[in-house]
């Protein structure tokens, strides 16, 4: 093939790696305000603190890294539906500010919680899979980047399947529609945020442990949350499909400004595009691409 | 069926809104709930299934027995179960679900998945129109459409009594009367009763068998569709059939228009 060619299917295929990461932490935070309409700031949080339990059940107890995964999914999911039923609902009918200044203060006490509980150190995971590379055509990719892409596959199929054909699923749909009229379908709205909680989380704890085989695990992690953000305006925070091509979108053009113009202007392109990015959707289209301009029919 | 027991319904705490209002509905009744804008119908409804306090709203007094049980401490959910199921006023589709999902998430408190198919069916036969747009957004049907979509939203619950609040407003008279005949022949064909919240008196003192006349929360009168229409109050303030009057306030109109024209 020729070089050039390489060049840039390589970028492609590691951006979509990353861009499937941003795709998750977007999820994590749409799935929330599509249904209840809170933007959850301890979501960067739930990353990390997933990192850290995935680690320590992998490293102290010994525990192979897929049941890791999955204990570590049901623990942030449990996490979830404890946030809801302790923080967020105690706050139901309260002014969007207060709410807001709530899940602050939640990422605040996660921040502190992870600090005494797992200390301020960098750990680093050991890497669950061979370090062979795969070699497709010309384009090498890791192992963690092939698992990455399965991963996050499943999962939004596994989302994609349960809202779109089974009954709670549709009942959460209708509820993210109109709350007060799925009410009187005889949804519990109240089993719907609890779910829509512990799906998050659980979506947060996935993209927590799979950052954590390619960063360093430590308080800092809660931060990488921000950096989903400009995927989560470009897809709008509306809307699932929205996260997920807004996330890979982003993955993808970092990669590709990354690899094109570090070479010619030198490093730190790859940090900065998304946020140009951002501004220039900002300027155009501010409800996002899939965002809704709200439309009242009266 | 239902008795509602002298409620009385507080908002945000302090506005009194409903002032003791009682009513009753017999197996299978047709009943209207007549009234000016603001006189608390809507409250009555969301009173009945519950849905009060997501409007910040408290039942401060009185009683709600259905089926022989108090209702009035039920989550909306068990008031569904049990047979109650609500049409929302201002044809409230969910408007980024299907037809289809609109009808099944109606069907949400069952879990008889031949009964459910079966009863879509005979919504289709209600209301053949929406078989054609199944697979549509509800967002994209005609205001007459959505309407018939809520309907049957509301009866794929199987409900012993159906509430609607204002299914004819803002729809086309012939549309009215095609939506009326089709509850009638519910009403007789699945013996499911029907509380009918109406400013149209007209329209609902015709199809209900009973009616009840609200007033700034208070009920003011009540009995037969037929004594009602008879009543010289009704005719007068909700049938406007007062001749002499509607005269005076069309020539009232004329000459303010004849003196707007000379003004300018
Ligand atoms: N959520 C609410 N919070 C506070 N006050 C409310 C609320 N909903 C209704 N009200 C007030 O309660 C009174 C009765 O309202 P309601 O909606 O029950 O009247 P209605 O008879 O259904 O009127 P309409 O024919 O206009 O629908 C009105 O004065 C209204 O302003
Ligand atoms: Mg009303």
């Amino acid at each position: 093939m020729e070089s050039g060619l390489v060049f840039f299917l390589q970028l492609l295929g590691s951006g979509i790696a990353v861009g499937c990461l941003y795709a998750l932490i977007a999820l994590g935070f749409v799935l929330i305000f599509k249904a209840t309409e809170i933007v959850n700031f301890a979501q960067g949080e739930v990353i990390m603190l997933s990192a850290f339990i995935c680690y320590f059940l992998v490293t102290t107890f010994h525990i192979p890294f897929f049941p890791a995964l999955v204990i570590t999914c049901i623990a942030a999911a449990l996490l979830g539906v404890l946030t809801e039923r302790l923080v967020l609902r105690p706050m139901l009918g309260e002014p969007v500010f207060a709410v807001v200044m709530v899940t602050i203060g939640l990422s605040i006490f996660f921040r502190s919680m992870a600090g005494i509980l797992f200390g301020h150190n960098n750990l680093v995971f050991p890497n669950p899979f061979p370090s062979e590379t795969l070699k497709l055509g010309g384009i090498v990719l890791s192992q963690t980047q092939i698992w990455i892409m399965v991963s996050t596959f499943v999962l939004i199929t596994a989302f994609f399947i349960f809202f779109k054909y089974s009954r709670i699923g549709l009942a959460m749909r209708g509820t993210a529609d109109d709350q007060r009229v799925a009410l009187l379908m005889g949804v519990s709205v109240k089993r719907v945020f609890s779910l829509i909680w512990a799906l998050s989380f659980a979506t947060a704890a996935v993209a927590g442990i799979f950052l954590a085989n390619v960063m360093v695990i430590n308080l800092g992690l809660a931060f990488v949350a921000i950096s989903a953000f400009p995927a989560i305006v470009l897809g709008g925070l509306e809307s699932i499909p929205g996260a997920i091509i807004g996330g890979l979108a982003i993955g993808i053009i970092e990669n590709l400004a990354g690899g094109y113009l570090d070479q010619m202007i030198g490093g730190g392109i790859k940090d900065v595009t998304p946020f140009v990015v951002l501004f220039l959707l900002l300027m155009f289209r501010p409800y996002g691409l899939f965002g809704k301009k709200e439309i009242e029919r009266v | 069926m239902l008795q509602v027991n002298n409620i009385e319904v507080v908002y945000n705490k302090v506005i009194l809104v409903l002032k003791g209002i009682s009513l009753e509905i017999q197996d299978g009744g047709v009943v209207a709930l007549l009234g000016a804008n603001g006189a608390g119908k809507t409250t009555t409804l969301r009173a009945i299934s519950g849905i009060l306090d997501v409007e910040n709203g408290e039942l401060e007094g009185g009683q709600i027995d259905f089926m022989g049980r108090p209702i009035h401490n039920l989550d909306p959910d068990e008031i569904v179960k049990l047979g109650i199921s609500m049409v929302p006023e201002g044809r409230r589709v969910f408007r980024d679900l299907t037809v289809l999902e609109n009808l099944l998430i109606g069907a949400h408190t069952r879990m008889d998945k031949e009964g459910i198919r079966a009863d879509l069916e005979m919504i289709i036969r209600y209301f053949p129109v929406l078989k054609e747009r199944k697979g549509q957004l509800a967002i994209y049907l005609s205001g007459g459409e959505q309407q018939m979509l809520v309907i049957g939203r509301a009866l794929i619950s199987r409900p012993k009594l159906m509430m609607l609040d204002e299914p004819s407003l803002g729809l086309a008279p012939l549309l009215v009367t095609e939506i009326f005949n089709i509850l009638r022949s519910i009403n007789g064909e699945q013996r499911t009763g029907i509380l009918l919240v109406e400013q149209n008196a007209r329209i609902a003192l015709n199809f209900a068998r009973y009616g009840y006349i609200m007033e700034n929360g208070k009920i003011m009168l009540d009995g037969p569709s037929e004594e009602l229409v008879k009543n010289e109050d009704v005719k007068e303030f909700y049938l406007g059939v007062k001749d002499d009057l509607a005269k005076k306030s069309y020539a009232e109109v004329k000459h303010y228009k004849r003196r707007k024209r000379w003004l300018s």
